[in-house]
């Protein structure tokens, strides 16, 4: 078993992960935080996309002993003080929602690209969410809801 | 139908704020105390006998509680066929059947425990192609065919064969007609399995209670219809069995009947009670749970010589896999659908729906009709060819229209919607008629297709479905249904034709979620784009119906009529004297007069829908009424090929589609965008692969490609047309299957007009359209 000591959505914390526990494992079933989904566990949906240390990851191919020291966010850090973000509004607002299975990887996927990238080309808004996989929406309403936020962002510098 | 509120309105769907913010809890996420998990023993082979099966390893592994085998548990399961053991026994059926379950503490020691499980397998005969599998002398997948229980009167298995089921239409004299027929056109087609591919795969906990009792937590379409079956398996009443259906992440029919909940129930049994949960990995979704079935399909059409169809005939011979519960009923409906949207005086069709030795296949959105529509639709194209006429004009000229009837005898009427109106807003919408500017490059070469679709709901005659709607303190209102929203949108329509029937702001009218079996109302099952059409006429009836109690009681404070009662922004007033008004909230539960006596109770309405006029079809001539209502469509492509490396790009795409009504003009439209590129992956990627022993040889999504955002057209529009829908809740029907319908049709017909090859195989990968360009480019040279 390893200790690890991590930031998780601002949160201090230890945990003791067995060898072979994958980031998701942990974020899942340890720390309960279930708004993280699996889709594949083999990384080929992006369904269980967090952010490393500022970089999108699939957590299902992290193991968890890796990530000591290191800051990782998931879709629950998106709510500020029961406020949805910018982003989480849009995708409601565009339609950019059916099921709702991939809605927080493809969240978490568009938020580690404006964190590096507040004013994205299009390009790069599908690249960043290329491997992300959505059965519902055919893609379109998400691309609108992420556009409709980079649009906002250049007057407000939202969250 | 003037004013409306809501409806008509593009209201944001109410379960986007638990979706976005990862608080909507999906049957993956649940956990109960003592809960097990479980993994399945796969077969290799597509065809063997079990000889024997070593559990010994497995089971004194620390930490398993139950290792199960098909052995002892003697159940045939099945909606329209009972088929279907949930374990296999004695055989295996397909590579990737499930043979034997362990359920253990932790995940990890479940499928360490399956490691351990040795079988001993004699492979046997196999049934790979359906075609030759409908042959004398063919391995039999059930030798004991004709013994099991079906729905009978609907469905005609033949035993000592393959065959399932055998749909036939007959209307008119197809020999003579096609005989006679100046122009004749024989083609055939293939559609390879698909797979659903909802992001949540199947998902299952089920507890076995004390008293002969059990709760079940399931990502299913079909709460009442898991209920129903596991009942009739199990010998227990509905009342013992509780039924739950949390947030469900896509199903589009694959999670409809039953999946995994026989055997998270009997792992739980055998564990002495314990919660066991059941799901299926990514691969298991692919290679153990059902998928659209392949299909083989043989066209003839005969044409008077100015183009109108004479003779129509088909042959669709379905691939159904191992187990054909759901595909009789696609077979079914692929035959009374058969012919596409056309008027056809003499029709002859043969469905046949043939067990394989392969996956099997279930319903999956469209239902059998991209498929069958992918040879008639291409046909159409090529018999306008043969005419020498535009494919549209030729269309134009033999679709349904007033006066007509379809090929089951049913009358076509201004009600049914117009499938010209939606071929000529798809066509206008690609500049139909204007040929394909061409691309500068010399490798490159564009074209333009088009396709009808149509669908109606395949349900038995006796479909129904009941609302509860309750009035809450603050004049709310909280609706209760069994329909599962798994992403569709329908719960939010739902709200927005309560809050317009009782009067009431939209923010307090809620659908409440989580179906559970003990407190929602029945409804058959989620499936075939009719909950909008069938919860909507229930919701009006059960908004009357409160409305019916909150007059009464107002009529008695008041001391007027009922009659004189208006119902007005969440009040009820004499009608002309609004200041009499007594808002809901004082009526919700009963009014209380200024001296405190009480009058009326809590308001709860109750309303139903039931399809109406549905008869069974005549086993011989498949005449009758199959449709509540149908949905016609068209789509038109134009498509950019490059002939140097087979790519294939979607240049623009235009859908109409007439829904009779549209309901909510944000969700419709993501419907059709969905539909329109998950029909794409259809189109140019999808579809099983099997070697020659029938295993399974792209079961991921490496292998398996589905559409990315990569993938999409440069250009997409979506045209509804409002036809009304006699019947219909404010005159809408379903369209929720019908956008990936005949997407593929659309596409092989614009390449036809790319590159002058006529494709008939799907899917149209790059690959296939590279060889077949070099392939025609060889026998030119």
């Amino acid at each position: 078993m390893h200790t690890i000591t991590f930031r998780i959505n601002g949160e201090r914390r230890t945990e003791t992960v067995s060898p072979t526990a994958t980031l998701l494992e942990m974020i899942r079933d340890q720390l309960h935080l279930t708004g993280t989904k699996e889709g594949c566990g083999i990384g080929e949906c992006g369904a269980c996309t967090v952010l490393l240390d500022g970089a999108p990851v699939t957590a299902c191919l992290v193991l968890a002993a890796e990530i000591d020291g290191c800051e990782v966010r998931t879709i629950e850090s998106e709510v500020v003080d029961g406020q949805l973000s910018l982003l989480q509004q849009a995708f409601i607002d565009a339609g950019a929602v059916q099921c709702g299975f991939c809605t927080p990887g493809m969240i978490m996927s568009a938020r580690g690209l404006l964190l590096r990238n507040p004013h994205p080309t299009d390009e790069e808004i599908i690249e960043a969410i290329a491997g992300n996989l959505c059965r519902c929406t055919g893609y379109q309403a998400i691309l609108d809801a992420i556009r409709s936020v980079v649009a906002e962002a250049g007057s407000r510098g939202g969250r | 139908m003037n004013d409306l509120k809501y409806v008509g309105t593009g209201v944001s769907r109410e379960d986007g704020v638990d979706k976005v913010s990862g608080a909507a809890r999906y049957t993956h996420d649940l956990a109960l105390p003592g809960m097990l998990h479980t993994s399945i023993v796969r077969s290799p082979h597509a065809s063997a006998r079990i000889v024997s099966i070593k559990t010994e390893a497995a089971e004194a592994l620390p930490g398993v509680r139950v290792v199960l085998t098909g052995e002892g548990l003697c159940y045939r399961l099945g909606l329209y066929m009972q088929d279907k053991c949930i374990l296999a026994r004695e055989v295996v059926r397909y590579q990737g059947e499930a043979v034997v379950a362990v359920a253990a503490d932790t995940l990890d020691i479940a499928r360490a425990a399956c490691q351990l499980i040795e079988i001993e397998y004699e492979p046997l005969g196999a049934a790979l192609d359906p075609r030759e599998a409908m042959k004398e002398g063919a391995h039999l997948v059930h030798p004991d065919l004709g013994l099991y229980e079906h729905m009978q009167g609907v469905f005609f298995p033949k035993a000592g064969t393959n065959i399932a089921h055998h749909q036939k239409i007959r209307k008119g004299d197809f020999d003579n007609a096609f005989a006679a027929a100046p122009v004749k056109l024989e083609a055939s087609f293939y559609n390879p399995p698909v797979q659903h591919v909802p992001m949540e795969t199947h998902a299952t906990i089920a507890q076995v209670l004390p008293g002969n009792r059990m709760e079940i937590w399931t990502s299913s379409q079909s709460p009442y219809t898991v209920r129903h079956l596991m009942s009739a398996a199990f010998g227990m009443p509905h009342a013992s069995i509780r039924v739950h259906v949390p947030y469900v992440g896509g199903g589009f029919g694959g999670k409809a009947g039953l999946g995994l909940e026989p055997l998270a129930y009997v792992l739980s049994r055998a564990a002495g009670g314990r919660p066991v949960k059941v799901v299926a990995t990514r691969e298991e979704e692919f290679n153990t749970l059902p998928s659209r079935q392949g299909l083989h399909s043989t066209i003839e059409i005969g044409c008077s010589k100015d183009g109108k169809i004479l003779a129509f005939k088909s042959t669709y011979t379905w691939d159904a896999g191992a187990y054909a519960d759901y595909g009789v009923n696609i077979g079914r409906a692929a035959a009374y659908s058969g012919g596409g949207p056309y008027s056809i005086p003499n029709c002859w069709i043969d469905s046949y729906v043939v067990y394989t030795n392969k996956i099997f296949g279930t319903a999956y959105r469209g239902f059998g009709h991209l498929e069958i529509l992918w040879g008639v639709e291409r046909a159409m194209d090529m018999m306008a060819r043969k005419l020498g006429l535009d494919p549209a004009d030729f269309r134009r000229a033999n679709l349904l229209k007033e006066g007509d009837t379809t090929i089951t005898g049913e009358a076509f009427t201004s009600g049914h919607g117009s499938p010209v109106g939606c071929l000529d807003a798809a066509a206008e919408a690609i500049d139909w008629g204007t040929p394909s500017e061409q691309p500068s490059e010399p490798h490159k070469v564009r074209g333009k297709g088009i396709a009808m679709l149509h669908k109606a709901p395949a349900m038995p005659t006796y479909t129904s479905c009941g609302v509860v709607i309750k009035l809450d303190e603050d004049g709310g209102a909280d609706i209760l249904v069994s329909g599962v929203d798994y992403g569709q949108g329908t719960y939010t329509v739902l709200r927005q034709i309560a809050a317009e029937e009782l009067k009431i702001p939209i923010e307090r009218s809620h659908v409440t979620w989580d179906c559970d079996t003990a407190f929602s109302p029945y409804d058959w099952q989620t499936v075939a784009s009719r909950f909008a059409y069938m919860g909507g006429n229930a919701v009006i009836q059960a908004a009357a119906d409160c409305l019916k109690q909150i007059r009464e009681m107002a009529a008695q404070a008041l001391d007027a009529s009922p009659d004189d009662i208006v119902c007005e922004d969440a009040s009820a007033f004499v009608r002309g004297r609004p200041e009499t008004k007594i808002p809901y909230g004082k009526l919700a539960l009963g009014y209380t007069f200024p001296n405190g006596n009480s009058i009326g109770g809590p308001v709860i309405g109750h309303g139903r829908f039931i399809a109406t006029g549905l008869t069974h079809l005549d086993p011989e001539t498949g005449q009758g009424l199959p449709a509540q209502y149908w949905t016609y469509g068209a789509h038109a492509v134009e498509v950019e090929v490059d002939t140097e490396t087979g790519e294939i790009e979607i240049v623009r795409i235009a859908t109409a589609v007439d829904a009779g009504k549209v309901l909510n003009p944000k969700l419709v439209t993501g419907q059709v965008v969905g539909g329109v590129i998950q029909g794409l992956g259809s189109a140019l990627w999808e579809g099983f692969r099997f070697d020659e022993k029938g295993r399974f040889l792209n079961p991921s999504f490496t292998d398996y490609k589905i559409p990315t955002a990569k993938d999409l057209p440069k250009e997409a529009k979506q045209i509804f047309l409002e036809n009304p829908q006699p019947g219909g809740p404010y005159g809408a029907r379903g369209v929720a299957e019908h956008p990936m319908i005949s997407v593929p049709s659309a596409i092989g017909n614009a390449l036809f007009d790319a590159t002058g090859i006529e494709f008939t195989r799907l899917p149209l990968n790059y690959e296939t359209i590279l060889l077949a360009i070099l392939a025609a480019r060889a026998q030119e040279a």
